[in-house]
């Protein structure tokens, strides 16, 4: 199953009366209560929410990294709650790009190699360099992480999970380590891979001035959905200020 | 009350308690090795100090022909002498029922109706013979054993020519025959060989020498030199035949004793220190490695104010249980087969009748001090690095390690690289000290487990030499005295023998400058088909016509002589002349130390005919018990000793010995290799762990990630193979250095199947390390990596 051709507004999830129960010993911290929700093709959607407001838990169950204690989630026609692990492994080497807080980038690799190192086991990813040179890396391809800024990282992590060409792009604080120049800088990389190649793109974070660039903010409280808001103007990236 | 850290530190033991365990199976198999051959050779020193205490030993011994009485008490009057009783010593042929083969057997007189004064015998079973019983016998304990003999039972005994019948009535040890073995033979033979003891007066009757003895032996006042007491006894028992009195040092059981203690002596400190250094080595780099990756936790305990020494001490107490750990489980395992150890010695080659069993303190200081110092160098030096950060730089993750393209691609192969096998290569070579540590931890497991098993293939390789190729005679005859050539006629005709080759030998001291050793001057076939000489390269070669040639360790180690020099040959026999022999030979000989002329050339020095003193024969095939039961009909033949029976007996006695001291030293090498690879797979995993759960976020296969993390380990582990083996070949030529006696020395030959074992465990504990790395990597935690920076 490949994603190429699906319609403009395709919903890419679809999830029902989701629900997350951490047990932690005696004790069950409820991480979301019964939460619903569609993503469609093409949207930039940022989760806002304090610190265990549930949305690295979504963000999780939507990537298959982790799985709901009741309720469903979709993927197009696809469900992904009841698959096991290989069937995960394999949804998110195909369809799905990460974005970590801290990168996550292979120091033993060079830009171009972190790159390669996924799209070498995907079917029909475009060249490292073209995805590096999205991010405007196209200079540094052959620099390792150790030789790269905090930012430069980030974006190298950017390139690495577009360029499987996947349908669904899921940033967890992407900016979370950085400061805000270098944080706008890898926010536009974020903006011009959801333009230009138009993949859902679900970023986590809980600095509001970030949320001015989505089509749509889903604010999450202690588990649940506490508003849905659609940017009638959506801000470039460039212009926000942190 | 326990404070908070130490808390810290139990838990974090029980975290890492799969790494602890292994960490201490590394010293526990350093630490029993070292237990177990010194307690072994702490207790059989001791069991024989207190053994020759207790029963006397005497200290000097002489034979002769034949003294009257009366000469025993000049030389009591000998300046030193403390105690001093005369013998009568007659060499024996025992018939036992219902065993065909000769046995040969020595008997000594016991003073009537006294304690001996020297060399008491230790009574197993039974009792002493009643004074001035005819045919009451005691046994030598192996003899008995070997051949079910208890008091009560009876056998029989040709002594002077006479067939005797004699009855068992006890079963006993001697300080003097706690290693037992007949002349000319290379090991002792428990069923062919015994030693009896029974009345004065009854043996002198049976042996002609009422009124007289021929044997003496003498302790010593306190202080007294040696020396002066055999040179005034040589003086004096000259004229009635004397052979040359000697001390304990040339005494046969006690220089075989000796010689396997010193052998002990070695391999309890060879073979320690080679575990021990290589336990401590991996110790050092496992706690290194396993402190490192502490480093934001340390970061953490200074930042809430803990000095640099607080945290040091907390580590060192971490290393510290383990080491203690460690040191107890190999202290009381190598108690434990230290005993077994010593057991099997005193079953298999000397006979003590009692195990003084000690484990000394400072053995196990020893092995704490070692321990503890390898545990802690690792422990320092990589708490020192941690500390010395400031502790927000140390909270951060590490920066990330600069990475170059691996040489290996820079040839231009990196088109064949996929991105994970670029992975395992540079991390590989970006962080060499650590691979290379690595490597020589794993090569030296693999270079312990060939050092721990080599001495089968040696003993196989040195009796083939020895048996095959050196003394291929089936049976060497002894003759009860030197006889003309024409009794070889006889064994000629005898029905199965194929060849015969006499040969003459002669008791002498050989000596060179200030050096002598005491041994037998062999006269040979030049040219034998039997029995040979052998040069350096284990090919045989014809005996020059005049002069000796020596075994090369009697030549090199013990007389320190060369082809050339001139030797001075002391003959104990008949004129004993004292003459003047060129060293014209060096004949590579693994088994005991011989001297070697022609024949002739030694009967012209002797200035005698062409005397024999024995035979050695070839026999057909299926018919050893015919030509057995010929051999003991001849009253002229005393002994004889077959090369099978050799054999057999080295590998129930020394090599019952050495192969059980080796399987051990391979078990504990095991644990020793398991430990290694183990604590490098699951330190590899720890530093890895958070690169492949972002791998695994990405979409890789649990497949995938295994291939990156397991593929480094048998890479360095196929890397350390090779030189494991080279490795392997150094230590066990050290220990070869180590090992030389005059009754054996190993030869450095390393069979296929060292290589195999050697290679074998290393890959099987990597196997298993693999296994258990598999299923970590089946739990890995994703979620908790997208969220963690280290």
């Amino acid at each position: 199953m490949n994603t190429a051709p699906l319609p403009p507004n395709a919903a890419i999830f679809r999830a029902q009366h989701l629900t997350k129960i951490y047990r932690m010993g005696e004790v069950e911290v409820p991480a979301l209560r019964s939460i619903d929700l569609t993503l469609c093709r093409g949207e930039l959607v940022v989760l806002l929410g304090p610190s265990g407001s549930g949305k690295s838990t979504l963000l999780n169950i939507l990537g298959g990294l982790d799985t709901p204690t009741s309720g469903d989630v979709w993927y197009l026609d696809r469900k992904l709650t009841g698959a096991n692990d290989r069937e995960l492994t394999q949804f998110r080497r195909e369809h799905v790009g990460f974005v970590f807080q801290f990168y996550n980038l292979i120091p033993s690799l060079t830009a171009r190699e972190n790159v390669a190192a996924v799209t070498e086991i995907t079917r029909n990813p475009m060249p490292p360099e073209e995805a590096l040179r999205l991010v405007g890396l196209e200079h540094r391809l052959d620099h390792f992480p150790a030789q790269l800024s905090g930012g430069e990282q980030q974006r190298v992590a950017i390139a690495r999970a577009i360029a499987k060409r996947p349908a669904v792009l899921l940033a967890d604080e992407p900016t979370g380590a950085l400061d805000s120049a270098t944080g706008v800088v890898v926010l536009e990389a974020l903006e011009r891979v959801n333009r230009e190649l138009g993949t859902l793109t679900v970023l986590i974070t809980h600095n509001a001035g970030i949320a001015e660039m989505a089509d749509r903010v889903i604010r999450l409280f202690d588990g649940r959905i506490a508003e849905i808001r659609r940017n009638a103007a959506k801000r470039a990236a460039c212009e926000l200020k942190w | 009350m326990i404070s908070a850290l130490d808390l810290k530190l139990l838990r974090d033991l029980w975290h890492l308690r799969g790494q602890a365990l292994a960490i201490a199976a590394v010293i526990m198999g350093g630490v029993a090795t070292l237990v177990m051959s010194l307690t072994t050779y702490d207790s059989l020193v001791r069991t024989r100090d207190r053994f020759y205490a207790d029963y006397r030993f005497a200290q000097v011994f002489a034979l002769l022909e034949r003294a009257p009485e009366s000469l025993a008490e000049r030389l009591r009057e000998i300046p030193g002498v403390d105690r001093l009783e005369t013998r009568v010593r007659a060499g024996v042929k025992l018939e036992v029922a219902g065993f065909a083969d000769p046995i040969t057997g020595l008997i000594f007189s016991l003073p009537d109706g006294a304690e001996p004064e020297l060399n008491r015998l230790h009574l197993k079973r039974g009792r002493l013979p009643a004074p001035y019983s005819p045919d009451e016998i005691v046994l030598s304990d192996t003899f008995a054993d070997a051949h079910g003999l208890q008091p009560g039972d009876r056998l029989a005994a040709i002594i002077n020519g006479r067939w005797q019948r004699l009855t068992v009535v006890g079963v006993a040890v001697s300080p003097e025959y706690v290693y037992q073995i007949a002349p000319g033979a290379m090991f002792p033979d428990f069923k062919r060989y015994g030693v009896l003891w029974m009345s004065r007066a009854s043996l002198a009757s049976a042996y002609d020498m009422q009124g007289a003895f021929n044997n003496l032996t003498l302790s010593l006042a306190p202080g007294t030199p040696v020396q002066p007491v055999i040179d005034r006894l040589d003086l004096l028992l000259t004229r009635y035949g004397g052979t040359g009195a000697f001390g304990r040092e040339d005494q046969f059981s006690n220089r075989f004793l000796t010689e396997e203690l010193k052998q002990l002596r070695t391999t309890a400190r060879i073979f320690p220190a080679i575990f021990l250094g290589v336990a401590a080595f991996l110790l050092n780099v496992v706690v290194s490695r396993l402190i490192t990756l502490q480093r934001g936790e340390i970061a953490i305990l200074k930042a809430f104010g803990y000095g640099h020494l607080a945290i040091g001490w907390h580590f060192i107490k971490l290393v510290a249980l383990v080491t203690l750990l460690g040191v107890a489980a190999g202290t009381a395992l190598g108690a434990w087969f230290g005993q077994g150890l010593a057991a099997v010695y005193m079953e298999t080659t000397f006979r003590f009748p009692y195990l003084d069993y000690v484990l000394r303190a400072e053995v196990v200081l020893i092995a704490l001090t070692v321990g503890m110092l390898a545990g802690l160098c690792g422990a320092l030096m990589a708490v020192a690095r941690a500390v010395r950060l400031p502790p927000a730089e140390g909270m951060r993750p590490e920066a990330p390690v600069a990475y170059r393209a691996t040489f290996v691609e820079r040839m231009g192969l990196k088109h064949h690289l996929g991105q994970p096998s670029r992975m395992i290569l540079r991390h590989i070579e970006r962080r060499p000290v650590k691979s290379l540590l690595t490597v020589l931890g794993i090569a030296c497991a693999c270079a312990l487990m060939m050092v721990g098993n080599y001495q089968k293939g040696a003993i196989d390789f040195m009796l083939d030499i020895q048996f095959r190729q050196a003394a291929r005679e089936d049976v060497s005859v002894t003759f009860i005295e030197s006889t003309s050539g024409r009794a070889l006629n006889e064994l000629r005709t005898l029905p199965g023998v194929y060849h015969v080759e006499g040969y003459r030998s002669v008791p002498v001291i050989l000596r060179h400058q200030h050096l002598s050793y005491r041994t037998s001057l062999y006269g040979i076939a030049p040219e034998g088909v039997l029995h040979r000489t052998l040069d350096s390269r284990l090919r045989p070669v014809a005996l020059p016509p005049d002069g000796v040639v020596l075994t090369d360790h009697l030549a090199r180690a013990i007389l320190h002589v060369g082809v050339g020099d001139t030797l001075t040959v002391e003959v104990l026999e008949g004129r004993r002349p004292v003459l003047q022999v060129p060293v014209l030979g060096i004949t590579k000989q693994y088994l005991g130390v011989s001297a070697y002329m022609r024949q002739d050339a030694l009967n012209a020095l002797m200035r005698e005919g062409p005397v024999v003193s024995g035979a050695y024969l070839g026999i057909d095939q299926g018919s050893e018990a015919q030509v057995y039961a010929d051999l003991n009909a001849r009253p002229r033949v005393l002994g004889m000793v077959a090369n099978s029976a050799s054999i057999e007996s080295f590998y129930a006695t020394i090599g019952e010995f050495v192969l059980f001291y080796n399987t051990i030293a391979t078990l504990l090498a095991a644990s020793i290799g398991f430990g290694v690879v183990y604590n490098s797979a699951r330190i590899a995993l720890s530093e890895r762990s958070r690169e492949l759960a972002s791998l695994r976020v990405l979409g890789f296969t649990h497949g995938e990630i295994a291939y990156i993390l397991l593929g480094e380990l048998a890479l360095l582990t196929l890397l350390a193979i090779p030189v494991g083996f080279l490795l392997g070949v150094g230590l066990t030529g050290i220990l070869v250095l180590a090992f030389k006696t005059d009754l054996y020395r190993l030869p450095l030959i390393l069979e296929p199947s060292n290589y195999a074992l050697g290679a074998s465990v290393v890959l099987a504990s990597a196997l298993v390390s693999g296994l258990i790395l598999w299923r970590r990597l089946g739990r890995l935690e994703l979620v908790a990596v997208l969220k963690t920076r280290e």
